[in-house]
């Protein structure tokens, strides 16, 4: 043991340089594949008006929508699982729609007025269970160059159930 | 009466904790052993009275004393008997209790451990382990008190109070809520207290390296004391882990074991700071090296553990913005940050007395390996914490709400394990100190070759994806130098002994339990690697609607929907329940039952999917939905997982190896242990 170290003092700056190099080239490497797939799969998160001023601008990349369901609007076909409805614009603030009277009020509010941004959806999919009027979708999915937006994935918080809402795995 | 007791003497645990602090460092300041003779004693007082206090909190859940609140929204009288019990820690406040309950089991264990040797250490170990109890107390008895009742005061307004408030009169219900359906279930009964078994004895060594610090010991003393502790801490927080991965296949209906959901991935991060740490503390121990290193693992283990509580069971994940909201937010915050700074810079005012007399000497020495697997390690932990953080950064920086999901993690973290496992293969043959290409070369390119069989085997067989191909070669590689290097040292045993193979092989195991330990946790790592490959990169999932009869194909499998029912039980659940029939390439394989149960008390549906499960993969039926008349059809979301049982069996393995390794074994006297590690392959070979 003794022999190594004497042996090794001389060259220690050198190895030095060397772990240094090692060291970083490492760090490098896992700043470059974070900053790379946070690109990659980053989600933005948008409310319908957003979304209609950015428009084409934002086709094709990865949006999480937030939207009231308009009863009326829900078509579904069996046979071929597409599920199709329209959302109305919601706030995405979480202080707004505090200070609007709440998840409950927000959403009615955002179905009875005809004069709100809308944006239609199409969905393949089973039909889940919690998709009724007044029900808020989270979506996340892309902008077809139709303006029609193409959800992945749909997810569903009823207001009534809102103060105990369900864990993440009620996606359809 | 039940709730004072328990309340009472969660209160008495606290201020005896509070004693003891002071009394341990009064006792030091003052020279005084007597003082930190009382502060142990208070130390192991602090179990038995806890014990107590949950006892008491376990006979009001299986009575159903619902005037207690928690008691009210976690059981129910349709439950049984086990759910009520194990409804201790089902929600915040009962698991808070349960926290302290086991993290005091373990604080009493450490008193009574031998201190001869080591009794600078004492008081300060009894210091931080009950400021660690001290701020869990203190959290259910001020903000999160499982023993608070329910009131009615005049204006029929409910109240939640330990004591009653003025003019209320206690509000008595007939029935409560019930425990969150998805928390029923077997996997749910043990996951919890592993993964908090696991979460509290890494106190034990975080403990030690800061009582090593204050008293300004810098051998490896704390280090081979705590080696035990932290690996049984790890072998739990694994254990709990997987379970909850088997947890999540088995109930939450998704076809995966894995989400990267924050909560997983908060129970993630200690065990990945802890894994870098139970390889880097070796380097320290046989080199002397990583001093600072392994105190600075060992504190962002610590931290990470208390975070990762907090996130698991405070609920408060839906949004970031929820952390205020919950007054136990910034409390956690202020106590994370607190250690943080204060362990930090007990550790810069040390760091002259922890330089290490030796260097590094060669890139492939097998100190420098565990250095780049530690390094590999901590990637895959900025990985994680960035991905939980990104959303509040990004909102802050440019007011755009962005968010990473899985894909991201996926991506940013395949690389890193790829590389790790790679190290895996490569280390355990390269030489302590130095190491050069040829020598490593001559030691490796035997499994290497028999390795490259994997990936050819696979191609042949029809597999084009590189990233598999790529996988199954680096887990073949592993298997191999792993079964290469027991196989040398068994064959070189037997000869020099003169054993049978069985029998050195038997005797290896036990003369270096922890390497050979180690070694059957790699094999485990490779056959959960094989699962994992199977079920990411092959999963093959459909869906159909079918009516009575109608079949559904996905790639060898055909299933047809047979008959539904939907039926009322017992215990408050509305089932509805299909009968499938499955045939594996024409061939009839038996019937799985898919249901979907609906739970009146909590509203809450849970799909249990139908499995059938092989070690060539598992056939997953889900029932999604159906019509009110069964006759007229049923929708059904179909999975074939391939090789996903190598998983649940590289669990297995893996958890065999830690419990080997963590076995007690007799201390070797640092004169063999000096002599032992004069040459190179004398060091390989014990």
């Amino acid at each position: 043991m003794e022999q190594t170290l004497s042996s090794s003092a001389s060259n220690v700056p050198a190895n030095r340089l060397k772990f240094l190099i090692g060291g970083l080239l490492i760090v490098a490497a896992v700043i470059y594949l974070i900053i790379t797939s946070t690109q990659a799969s980053a989600q933005y998160f948008m409310t319908v008006a957003e979304l209609e001023e950015k428009g084409s601008q934002v086709i094709g990349r990865d949006l999480r929508i937030s939207g009231a369901v308009i009863g009326d609007s829900i078509q579904y076909d069996p046979q071929t699982l597409t599920l199709r409805f329209t959302v109305a614009h919601v706030p995405g603030d979480n202080k707004e729609i505090e200070a609007q009277g709440g998840l409950a009020a927000v959403l009615h509010a955002a179905v009875s007025d005809p004069g709100r941004p809308r944006l239609q959806v199409v969905y393949q999919g089973v039909k889940p269970d919690l998709l009724r009027n007044e029900a808020q979708a989270i979506m996340t999915g892309k902008l077809g160059e139709d303006g029609i937006f193409y959800a992945e994935e749909l997810l569903l918080k009823c207001p009534t159930k809102y103060e105990e809402a369900l864990p993440e795995q009620s996606e359809g | 009466m039940i709730t004072d007791l328990g309340y009472g003497t969660l209160a008495l645990t606290f201020l005896l904790s509070i004693y003891g602090i002071l009394a341990a460092v009064w006792g030091v300041q003052q020279r005084r052993p007597d003082w930190i003779d009382s502060a142990r004693n208070a130390m192991l007082l602090t179990f038995p009275l806890l014990t107590l206090s949950s006892l008491s909190l376990i006979y009001l859940l299986v009575n159903g004393h619902y005037e207690v609140d928690y008691v009210a929204s976690v059981t129910s009288n349709s439950m049984p008997l086990y759910l009520r019990i194990t409804a201790l820690w089902g929600g915040q406040a009962g698991s808070l209790l349960f926290w302290c309950w086991l993290m005091s089991a373990f604080a009493s264990a450490v008193t009574l451990r031998n201190w001869e040797r080591d009794r600078e250490f004492l008081p300060w170990v009894i210091v931080v382990s009950l400021i660690t109890l001290a701020f869990f107390l203190g959290l259910t008895l001020f903000v999160e008190n499982p023993f608070d009742r329910l009131w009615l005061l005049p204006g029929g307004i409910a109240l939640k109070s330990f004591f009653a408030p003025q003019g209320a009169i206690p509000y008595f219900q007939s029935d409560g809520k019930g425990l969150n359906p998805l928390l029923r279930h077997p996997g749910m009964i043990i996951h919890p207290p592993m993964l908090y078994l696991g979460f509290v004895s890494f106190v034990i060594p975080f403990a030690f390296a800061i009582a090593s610090l204050i008293t300004n010991r810098s051998d490896d003393r704390w280090i081979r004391i705590t080696r035990r502790w932290s690996l049984v801490a790890w072998l739990f927080l694994s254990l709990g882990l997987i379970l909850g991965g088997r947890w999540a296949y088995d109930v939450l209906g998704w076809g995966g074991y894995w989400g990267w959901d924050p909560v997983e991935i908060a129970a993630f991060m200690p065990w990945l700071t802890g894994t870098a740490f139970l390889h880097s503390v070796m380097i320290q121990e046989k080199r002397g090296m990583l001093k600072h290193w392994n105190m600075i693992l060992i504190i962002l283990t610590y931290n990470l553990v208390i975070f990762g509580t907090f996130l698991t069971r405070s609920g408060v994940l839906s949004s970031v913005h929820a952390f205020a909201q919950s007054a136990i937010g910034p409390l956690f915050f202020m106590y994370i940050g607190a250690s943080f700074v204060i362990s930090l810079s007990l550790l810069l005012r040390r760091w002259q007395d922890l330089k290490s007399d030796l260097h590094m000497t060669s890139l492939l020495s097998r100190e420098a390996l565990f250095l780049l697997n530690n390094l590999l390690f901590l990637g895959i932990l900025v990985v994680c914490f960035w991905g939980v953080i990104f959303p509040l950064i990004s909102e802050i920086v440019t007011g755009q709400k962005v968010t990473v999901g899985p894909p991201f993690y996926e991506r940013a973290t395949a690389p890193l394990f790829a590389g790790l496992l790679l190290l895996m293969g490569i280390a355990p043959l390269a030489a302590w100190r130095h190491s050069t290409v040829q020598t490593l070369g001559k030691a490796i390119w035997k499994p290497t070759v028999v390795s490259l069989l994997a990936p050819l085997i696979a191609f042949s067989s029809g597999v084009r994806n590189w990233a598999a191909l790529l996988g199954f070669w680096l887990a073949a590689f592993v298997a191999c130098v792993t079964l290469y290097e027991y196989g040398r040292a068994v064959i070189a045993r037997s000869r020099g002994h003169g054993e049978s193979l069985l029998r050195a092989f038997w005797n290896l195991a036990g003369r270096n339990r922890r390497r050979y330990g180690g070694y059957i946790i790699h094999l485990g790592v490779v056959l959960m690697a094989i699962g994992i490959i199977g079920i990411e990169l092959f999963q093959k999932e459909t869906q159909g609607t079918l009516a009575q009869g109608e079949e559904l194909s996905l790639g060898p499998y055909t299933m047809r929907f047979d008959s539904l029912a939907v039926f009322d039980t017992a215990d408050g659940r509305n089932v509805a329940r299909a009968v499938v029939s499955v045939y594996k390439n024409g061939q009839y394989v038996g019937e799985l039952y898919p249901r979907r149960d609906y739970y009146y008390e909590s509203q809450q549906p849970m799909t249990i999917p139908g499995l059938r499960s092989t070690m060539e993969d598992d056939f997953y039926v889900l029932l999604v939905d159906w019509q009110p008349i069964s006759s007229a059809g049923a929708t059904f979301k179909v999975y074939q997982n391939p090789l996903v049982n190598w998983l649940w069996l590289g669990g297995f393995v893996f958890i065999i190896g830690t419990m080997v390794a963590a076995w007690p074994e007799r201390e070797i006297s640092p004169a063999t242990a000096r002599a032992r590690r004069r040459t190179p392959q004398a060091a390989r070979a014990s």
